[in-house]
């Protein structure tokens, strides 16, 4: 597939958790840390379900671990897809 | 005169009869219920269509909006709850030493709209629909844990489920951690649980009213007690030691005494034995005491129960007795807190409130009806009893001024 974009992230973390009291997700926040934003490490996971269930990609509980910050998130997600796409 | 132990300086009201305490104490004073049909979900097709809810309660105008989606009903109202009664109380938490601050608050039911939601989901589309706010939100310790986390209140923490008994035993355990080091105590509770899942579960008992009509469906004390109306909210009560609640000129009454009990089901009731430990325990004889806060469930074997109890304490109709939960339902977790702040309003003004609906009370006792006696109470009990045995009691005392 193409690549995963911000604004596909972006998407994903409001269908995880929606609120106007958290940071916004962008190329300005690329490296801050999602916990600085004001995501918790069970905000993660629900993003973590959100793209496992609207991109049929499986990704383990442990990746929370290599998506500290948004741009490790991007990071990472399209390097699980380009592994998926590998194997198929 | 010494100061009291502990004493409630901060009422937070989330009920059927009222989104804050004025509210309610005015809902209560003029009989104006908060029971009807149930509208959080379509209650035809059900036995038990009658319910207090908590009208106008939108959560994410009321709490932080990142908290709505994380934690159940329950915990929504428990958390607006928390900030009304600790602005009521004038607290700062900011200001306040954390490991000073504790919460300890009743729960019944836990968060079980939360949890119909994700099991919907469960078994509809998969168990990658179980949203990961689950784990936390259903637990019944969420609301303490998220009003401590929310306050930053570090002192410790714990819930109490005995059903409506729970809401007394909150308090009284807030008692012990003020007699340690603990200085503030957020307490008392809230409980929703008027979703198919809850109500199913309730409704197990036996004890809900099935009746339609809003007038006649609760009547504890009554020859035509029909089972209770269940509903949701409750109370959040800030608890402090005397000397400090003093120095600020707060308070809305001293807790005095508190004692709690167990009737295993079948066995001859232990209420009457826990009444008077609760006033042995606040040293005020049952000739001191000016009104009884009954827990009236509303079923004739159990109310018949209260009234021996409150009778062979007290004497016969030798002290006012009222119930005036007929206006909001049972809240479970809520509903005792909701009486310990209707009882403290009673007392800062000069009242007993009535019992409403109530027509053809049983012999024994002198239930308040048909209008509030303005008789200057200052030493009320508050009786609490649970599903499956639980009782407690709690003395309140008028502040020495």
């Amino acid at each position: 597939m193409s690549e995963f974009t911000l604004q596909e992230l972006r998407n994903v973390v409001k269908a995880a958790v929606n609120a106007d009291d958290l940071g916004e997700i962008g190329e300005e926040t690329l490296d801050t840390e999602f916990i600085e934003l004001g995501y918790d490490s069970l905000a993660l996971l629900e993003v973590l379900s959100v793209i496992q269930r609207e991109y049929g990609l499986r990704l383990p509980d442990e990746a929370t671990e290599s998506m500290q910050t948004p741009g490790e998130a991007l990071a990472y997600i399209n390097e699980r897809f380009k592994a998926a796409e590998g194997s198929r | 005169m010494s100061a009291p132990e502990m004493v409630i300086t901060g009422l937070g009201v989330v009920a059927p009869t009222g989104l804050d305490a004025e509210e309610h104490w005015s809902a209560v004073l003029s009989g104006k219920s908060g029971i009807g049909r149930i509208t959080r979900f379509d209650p035809s097709g059900y036995p038990v269509v009658l319910g207090g809810e908590v009208p106008d309660f939108t959560a994410k105008e009321r709490i932080p909006q990142r908290l709505v989606p994380q934690t159940d009903h329950w915990t929504h109202m428990a958390l607006y709850g928390a900030e009304a009664a600790l602005g009521d109380a004038g607290v700062d938490p900011a200001e306040r030493s954390e490991y000073e601050m504790a919460v300890v608050t009743s729960s019944s039911s836990g968060g079980t709209e939360f949890g119909q939601n994700e099991m919907s989901g469960l078994y509809g589309k998969g168990p990658g629909w179980v949203g990961v706010y689950q784990s936390i939100a259903w637990f019944y310790a969420a609301t303490t844990g998220q009003i401590s986390i929310r306050n930053g209140m570090r002192g410790p923490c714990g819930v109490v489920c005995a059903e409506q008994a729970g809401g007394l035993d909150a308090i009284g355990q807030a008692r012990r951690l003020l007699r340690d080091d603990v200085r503030m105590v957020v307490t008392g509770g809230t409980d929703a649980s008027l979703c198919p899942y809850g109500l199913v579960a309730q409704m197990q008992t036996g004890l809900l009213s099935e009746s339609e009509d809003t007038a006649r469906a609760y009547l504890p004390f009554d020859a035509d007690a029909c089972g209770y109306v269940p509903g949701e909210g409750g109370a959040i009560l800030i608890a402090e030691r005397g000397e400090e609640a003093a120095e600020r000129g707060a308070g809305y009454g001293a807790v005095l005494g508190y004692a709690s009990g167990f009737e295993p089901p079948g066995r001859p009731s232990s209420l009457a034995r826990t009444l008077r430990r609760a006033l042995d325990d606040a040293r005020v004889d049952p000739g001191d005491v000016d009104a009884v806060f009954a827990d009236g469930m509303g079923d004739l074997r159990q109310d018949r129960i209260e009234a021996d109890a409150i009778a062979s304490v007290f004497g016969p109709g030798a002290v006012p007795v009222t119930a005036p939960k007929v206006l909001s339902g049972r809240l479970y977790g809520g509903g005792a807190p909701l009486d310990v702040a209707t009882a403290l309003l009673g007392i800062r003004d000069g009242v007993v409130p009535h019992t409403p609906g109530t027509t053809r009370p049983v012999d024994g006792i002198d239930l308040v009806r048909d209008q509030p006696r303005e008789t200057g109470p200052r030493t009320v009990l508050v009786i609490a009893r649970g599903y499956g045995g639980f009782n407690a009691a709690l003395v309140l005392g008028a502040l020495e001024r």
